[in-house]
């Protein structure tokens, strides 16, 4: 098979006339699958805890309600949320917002459009992480809080809340994994992450090869990163006594 | 506020249904062929042959970190040329239905064999222990004995993954292969209708995904009383 290796191409300018390099091309689509990634596993995390709590609350509208959510989120393909999300939901806003939508920078309306459809996918499968860790504990600890006459919401605060987040930090790993690796989804509404920069550099380069593999590793090397900072933050908050503690 | 038409709905439902079956083949084979070749990676992963375990680590761990839309695009874009040169195949041969299936059956192998995995691990030590007492061999242990009982309790999760397989095929929208999703979007963007098209397109999968997440729930509740 005849074919070309040429790994220098990374070094030549683009031929879009810029002087950036396709390395360049590669490091801003790392960039944006980092901070798309990061902010989306904020406000999923912020929301999933509100929605894993509400799901063990003992109130039947609140958690049907919040069983509601995480089904929807779940049952529905992420790239079909994703099209939702950005075709769709700008034409149903009153017309007012919706324009407004339409106006901003293109750039900005993938990323927000990608970004909400990331946190909210992300954010009932971090529902479903809080809810068993509150779950697993024993079913002393909020009587305990109850009998010293805490009120619920503040057993929640003090007593369960602080235990459940310890135990599900090695779950919430994967989840955090998994949230880079479906940012890739993105790339179909044109927002220019690392794997969209892979397809265009396929297309500028006429390297495929050398265009993927570069773009594969950046992923594998990303997924080392996140993985062994996880890793340090599980030590650091594990329980002493449960599978897995000092 | 949008005004709603669903009108080219009901004319597009033969092409929907053809989407779907789509779908549903890229699903169904991508479980067969997930399956059987997961078992053979976690019986690597498991066996005591050194080069063999590492290979199943290596395999599992490098289709685990990398985003299922990457595998794709390997399988759309590179893999059908390298094809093409290897076995001389005409040019522009379309294998994008085949691609789907080897991609999304190599890709869920990886998540598959680590269900059977763990499956294998959770039967008790004594099974084998006693199926070599009775002079079997390790294979006819691992067939006869350890995988039958691994695989009854893993139904429930070999199951939910197909849930997970099914709604990632949406995922050939990157090749343009119109299966379900993607023949809604045709349908939609010919016609003007793209906001019911999708809309419809995410109702059917959440009804489709969540009645049968809710068999899986049943029939799991019943293996736990069983």
């Amino acid at each position: 098979m005849a074919y070309n290796w040429n790994w220098g191409v990374f070094l030549q300018p683009t031929a879009t006339g810029d002087d950036s390099t396709y390395l360049d091309w590669m490091l801003h689509g790392l960039q944006m699958t980092v901070g798309l990634s990061l902010s989306a596993w904020l406000i999923a995390l912020l929301l999933g805890a509100v929605v894993g709590v509400l799901r063990t609350v003992p109130n039947r509208w609140l958690s049907g309600l919040a069983t509601a959510y995480v089904e929807v989120f779940r049952n529905i393909p992420l790239l079909v949320q994703l099209f939702l999300w950005y075709f769709v939901m700008p034409e149903l806003l009153p017309e007012k917002l919706g324009n407004a939508f339409k106006q901003t920078n293109p750039i900005m309306q993938q990323f927000l459009s990608s970004m909400i459809c990331l946190a909210l996918f992300t954010s009932a499968r971090v529902a479903e992480q809080v809810r068993s860790g509150i779950n697993s504990l024993p079913p002393g600890q909020k009587n305990a809080g109850l009998a010293l006459g805490f009120t619920l919401p503040q057993t929640y605060r003090h007593v369960m809340l602080p235990m459940a987040v310890r135990l599900i930090v090695p779950p919430l790993t994967s989840e955090f994994l998994n949230i880079f690796k479906n940012s890739a989804v993105c790339s179909t509404i044109g927002l220019l992450e690392l794997a969209a920069q892979g397809r265009q550099l396929v297309d500028y380069t006429a390297q495929p090869y050398e265009s993927f593999i570069a773009v594969t590793v950046a992923y594998l090397l990303l997924n080392v990163v996140v993985m062994s900072g996880m890793r340090w933050v599980e030590t650091h908050v594990r329980v002493p006594g449960y599978i897995g503690g000092k | 506020m949008h005004e709603f038409d669903w009108s080219s709905i009901p004319n597009a439902l033969p092409f929907l249904w053809d989407g779907m079956l789509i779908s549903l083949e890229i699903t169904l084979s991508a479980v067969v062929f997930g399956i059987v070749w997961g078992t053979l990676l976690a019986l690597m992963r498991l066996s005591s042959i050194t080069p063999l375990s590492w290979f199943a680590a290596g395999y599992v761990n490098l289709f685990r970190a990398v985003p299922l839309v990457m595998v794709l695009l390997w399988f759309f874009l590179i893999v059908p040329h390298l094809l093409e040169s290897l076995f001389g195949l005409p040019r522009g041969t379309d294998m994008r239905l085949t691609s789907a299936i080897a991609g999304f059956a190599l890709f869920e192998a990886a998540y598959y064999s680590e269900i059977i995995r763990a499956g294998i691990q959770s039967v008790s030590r004594g099974q084998m222990a006693a199926a070599s007492a009775l002079g079997m061999t390790y294979s006819q242990a691992m067939r006869l004995v350890v995988l039958p009982q691994a695989f009854r309790n893993m139904v429930p999760l070999l199951l939910t993954q197909g849930i997970i397989l099914f709604q990632d095929t949406s995922l050939v929208y990157v090749s343009a292969l119109a299966d379900f999703f993607g023949a809604a979007y045709k349908v939609g963007d010919r016609d003007g209708r793209l906001v019911e098209l999708l809309l419809f397109a995410g109702a059917v999968y959440f009804v489709l995904c969540f009645a049968a997440s809710r068999i899986v729930r049943h029939y799991q509740n019943k293996l736990k009383t069983a």
